[in-house]
């Protein structure tokens, strides 16, 4: 008598690729807004980023009902945060709490694969790495969804930095200027579109400095 | 009121029908500092007085951001208040998660009176010591509760709670008739010369009040001490010019006259007149 398999699944992917990198004093967050489900889309124009605070901005792939359940429980808590402190949550606080939140979920997780960029308290850019249940680091770029098996060796030649064990120590966030960065997200989605099919339409990009959260838009592949 | 044999429990009648500790409840409201609220059309604005208890201390926060779009300000127990500012917070917060919508102002009240319903009707509870004047805006427009420590409350277009608020009523209830139309920024005004006639004389400054503002397209926030010094040196040099203008009556406090007898004229300078 084998095992009975279940033939109802709580979860889909709805596919798409996100990246993020810090940069000595801004933070570049960047997602496509394809909206997929199996072999077929369902919006060319659904936004996977999400501005938490000030200077906190996360970009999510996988399930993105889920994904919105667990932005809309961050953004309470920030409120809750708000009163309590007077104050915005920082990046690395809201980095914090975005790992409690997911591994509250441990054994019915979201299935929400998250980069969080922002600032840190003394205005450096910093992303956040996550998986599913709440495992996080703080890296100095970083990329998740379907497209990033494409996407993250390509940063890595571009952007990897010696070993923090070494001496003399290494900053992890890269030495670019922000325009350079934001080329190199641009150069990056572009050729993650050509072989992906889960990623294109277009490209969201956010970047977050001293001045403010600014947003702009890159058409990618539609096929 | 005094001591009788029918106020020891809150659930305890009186032969005349009266709950004594609510109404005792109430006393500790008028205790409190003094705190007003006024609205038009499309803005609320509160305000209180701030006392603290000695020099060496600072004053007890009294206005209390809920929401974007409510806040509130309170009087009497402000421990109670901050518990129940507290309350207020968390409903807005899941209303909004689960409707994605602001908490509707006239919901809140009424789950706010309910809540102290509860304390006046459990042996093993008491009433909340303090009133709270709750400005909010909503679809249905510009707001002002004030909620009891019976479980009432009531709407209002000016009020005002706290000790010597009986000046500032009056004040409101001469001018409460223009407000409807009033500009954000003669709201204002109103509201600072509504807390300088509980003042009873002293200079009205920005470190002794507190002034908090919510309307169309602007979330609910307190005003910073400069904003609040700046428009009440305007109207005083206004008021001077009125002052000397104005052939009958004198008003308790006469802006630009820092002379200390002045204070002497209490609430007689306040009486209804004609102006």
């Amino acid at each position: 008598m084998t095992k009975q398999q279940a033939n109802w699944s709580p979860y889909d992917n709805n596919g798409g690729s996100c990246v993020a990198i810090a940069g000595a004093d801004y933070c570049v967050i960047a997602a496509d807004t394809r909206m997929s489900t199996g072999y077929n889309i369902l919006t060319r124009e659904y936004s996977k980023i999400c501005k938490l605070a000030d200077k906190c901005v996360m970009a999510s792939s996988g399930f993105q009902a889920d994904v919105k359940a667990l932005q809309k429980q961050l953004a309470a808590r920030h409120l809750i945060y708000q009163h309590q402190h007077n104050k915005q949550m920082s990046c690395p606080a809201m980095a914090q709490l975005l790992s409690n939140t997911l591994y509250y979920k441990r054994f019915f997780p979201y299935y929400s694969f998250n980069v969080l960029g922002g600032l840190d308290n003394e205005g450096k850019g910093c992303v956040f790495t996550y998986d599913a249940v709440g495992s996080y680091e703080k890296v100095g770029y970083s990329s998740q969804g379907y497209g990033s098996t494409l996407i993250m060796p390509f940063l890595d030649n571009q952007l990897k930095s010696p070993s923090p064990l070494l001496l003399p120590v290494q900053d992890a966030v890269t030495p670019l200027v922000e325009a350079e960065a934001v080329d190199l997200v641009k150069t990056v989605f572009a050729s993650a579109s050509e072989r992906d099919i889960y990623t294109g339409d277009k490209l969201e990009i956010v970047v977050v400095n001293a001045a403010g959260i600014r947003r702009e838009y890159m058409e990618l592949r539609k096929d | 009121m005094f001591r009788n044999q029918y106020d020891t429990d809150v659930t305890t009648w009186s032969p005349a029908g009266r709950l004594f500790q609510v109404e005792y409840a109430m006393e500790a409201v008028k205790q409190g500092s003094a705190a007003i609220g006024l609205r038009s059309k499309t803005h609320i604005i509160l305000g209180c007085v701030n006392k603290a208890n000695s020099e060496l201390s600072s004053h007890q926060k009294k206005i209390f951001k809920v929401d974007d779009h409510i806040g509130v300000a309170i009087a009497g127990l402000t421990a109670d208040g901050r518990v129940l500012s507290r309350y207020m917070r968390n409903e807005c917060i899941n209303y909004s998660f689960t409707y994605e919508s602001p908490l509707p102002v006239g919901r809140l009240v009424v789950q706010l009176a309910d809540k102290a319903q509860v304390c006046t009707q459990r042996s093993w509870k008491r009433p909340n010591g303090v009133g709270l004047l709750v400005a909010g805006l909503d679809e249905s427009g510009a707001h002002l509760y004030y909620n009891c420590p019976s479980g009432n409350y009531f709407e209002y277009q000016a009020f005002a709670i706290g000790s010597r608020s009986q000046a500032a009523k009056t004040y409101l209830e001469r001018r409460f008739e223009n407000f409807a139309d009033s500009s954000r920024d003669d709201l204002v005004k109103d509201a600072l010369m509504a807390i300088r006639e509980t003042l009873q004389g002293e200079t009205l400054k920005s470190s002794t009040c507190t002034v908090a503002v919510v309307g169309a397209g602007e979330p609910f926030h307190i005003l910073d001490q400069e904003t609040v010094q700046q428009m009440i040196d305007a109207f005083e040099i206004v008021g001077e010019q009125e002052g000397s203008a104005a052939a009958a009556g004198q008003e308790a406090a006469q802006p630009g006259a820092a002379v200390a007898d002045q204070g002497g004229s209490t609430d007689e300078g306040v009486a209804p007149m004609d102006i």
